[in-house]
């Protein structure tokens, strides 16, 4: 299955990148946090049909993937199991909406079509977007914006909690994936009739380590309230780097910069 | 320093992972717990520190290990775990060896300097910005004494300490818990390690102590030793 190993990579290079350093990833959590939430918030607030206006918005992601030195490429194929299903929801936009909006050349455009097309550019950018945070961030630094916001400490332990979870189990998963494979290397994936013990073991076995992860962590002094190490007070780089992105995606809102630079040339 | 009165660990309701074992130790005393695997090592351990239940009594410095105590308790006491893999649960190795300082209040400036300095009695300031899934076991291990020294333990407990170290990081280990001026107990079957870190041994053998005193003694003892599955550490055999 060098599918599955391929996508534990990805993960963990996730949590590479996202301990990298540039000026994106110095900016503080809560400003990146809000800037991407307002930046979803107004892109899937653009009208149905104006796809030439949310092409503006694309400039967001490519100005974060590029100053932080990730790669377009790799963003994009890590979104390759999300995309069809996007794409699946606005299919059948064009069947529905039939009525003509304008023409090119001899090929009248339908509003499904467009619609659609919106559609799957608003999910391209939402998941863009989402991709750039959690790129440029590490969680822990997450988790501290969280709290700063007023997230309860609950939330936000349970959730840094589950990232830990998450790569005990992939850890287990992968070594005990190793054994098998070791043992029946002409089987293509896991046969069958040792799922269930196979998902029986991976459970208990990570559970284990997860309860001693949890004994280490409260033997260092853990009583529920993380001290977040990377977390810093916002400072005024941070507020303005916010503030000057949210502003332009306002204006990129209201106004159709697409259509006003095509205006100047007709 | 440590009294440990007639403990009882059960798993579950039939066995006995140890069963009424007492010892004390000293301040400043260097420990060797040993036995064959399953002896009750790590259950004796676990049991000071809290994480197991267990019947009879346990002081630490006179405190008795009792659920209103714990954290007292642990603040004393450094655990390094069997697996190094279960130690670690931060990203990076920096941020885990910071984690304890900060949960105990100190600032974000006083744990790094506190981190820095076990890095440097560890001789490992090259892994401090390394990612923990990244290291290899003994570089794991290493980071993971560090972490638990950036607690400024009074007294260190480690579970085999030297399992699955190549001699080259197995001889560092050893020289560094001897360069460690404090009360240590360690848990391991490997004698010749006990013998360079320990001046006293305790012998358990399926959850009871067969024999405690000097490790000198106890070690070049080849039918006690061979009687509960050990043998000489090597430097005896070999004369
Ligand atoms: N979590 C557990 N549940 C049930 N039995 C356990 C558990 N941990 C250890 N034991 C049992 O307790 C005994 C002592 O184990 P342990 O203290 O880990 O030995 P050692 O560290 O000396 O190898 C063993 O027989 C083991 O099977
Ligand atoms: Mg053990």
């Amino acid at each position: 299955m060098p599918d599955f190993d391929s996508a534990i990579n990805e993960l963990r290079l996730l949590d590479d990148i996202s301990g990298k350093d540039s000026f994106i990833h110095r900016i503080h959590p809560v400003a990146k946090l809000i800037t991407t939430i307002i930046y979803i918030l107004i892109t899937m607030s653009f009208d149905k049909y104006s796809l030439s206006g949310l092409m503006a918005m694309f400039l967001y992601p490519i100005f974060v993937f590029s100053s932080s030195g990730l790669s377009m490429k790799n963003g994009l194929y890590k979104l390759r199991y999300v995309l069809p299903l996007i794409c699946l929801v606005g299919i059948f936009n064009p069947f529905f909406d039939k009525e003509s909006l304008f023409n090119i050349g001899m090929i009248s455009v339908s509003g499904g079509t467009m619609s659609m097309l919106t559609m799957v550019a608003k999910g391209v950018l939402c998941l863009l977007s989402s991709y750039a945070f959690v790129a440029t961030t590490a969680m822990d630094s997450c988790c501290a914006g969280l709290r700063r916001l007023g997230v309860p400490n609950l939330i936000v332990a349970l959730f840094l909690m589950t990232y830990r979870y998450v790569f005990v189990l992939i850890d287990e998963l992968s070594n005990m994936l190793i054994a098998y494979r070791l043992r029946a290397p002409e089987h293509k994936g896991i046969h069958i009739s040792a799922w269930g013990s196979f998902l029986g073991q991976l459970l208990i076995r990570s559970m284990d380590r997860a309860e001693e992860l949890y004994n280490s962590m409260e033997l260092r002094g853990f009583e529920g309230d993380f001290r977040y190490a990377g977390c810093r007070r916002l400072e005024r780089s941070d507020i303005l780097y916010m503030l000057i992105l949210i502003a332009t995606f306002v204006m990129a809102r209201y106004i159709n910069i697409a259509r006003v630079i095509g205006g100047l040339f007709v | 320093m440590i009294r440990v009165d007639s403990v009882t660990v059960k798993y579950d309701n039939e066995n006995e992972a140890v069963s009424n074992i007492s010892f004390s130790i000293m301040e400043k005393e260097a420990v060797g717990l040993i036995g064959a695997n399953g002896a009750g090592k790590s259950t004796i351990m676990k049991a000071m520190l809290g994480l197991v239940p267990f019947a009879g009594s346990i002081h630490v410095e006179n405190i008795e290990v009792v659920r209103d105590n714990i954290r007292k308790i642990r603040r004393k006491l450094g655990y390094v775990l069997q697996n190094s893999d279960n130690q670690m649960f931060m990203p990076t190795v920096i941020e885990d060896m910071m984690f304890g300082p900060l949960n105990y209040g100190h600032s974000h400036e006083e744990a790094e300097k506190i981190a820095d300095q076990a890095l440097i009695q560890m001789g490992i300031e090259n892994l401090k910005y390394r990612h923990n899934h990244k290291l290899s076991g003994g570089e794991k291990r290493m980071a993971a004494i560090a972490c638990v020294l950036a607690m400024r333990p009074r007294i260190l407990l480690m579970d085999e300490p030297t399992s699955a170290l190549d001699p080259y990081n197995r001889k560092i280990v050893i020289d560094r818990i001897n360069e460690i001026d404090r009360t240590k107990i360690i848990s391991s079957h490997d004698l010749d390690m006990i013998m360079d870190t320990c001046s006293r041994v305790i012998l358990l053998s399926e959850g009871k102590i067969v024999a405690d005193g000097n490790a000198q003694e106890i070690l070049t003892d080849k039918a006690l030793l061979e009687k509960n599955h050990l043998e000489l550490p090597l430097r005896i055999t070999r004369g």
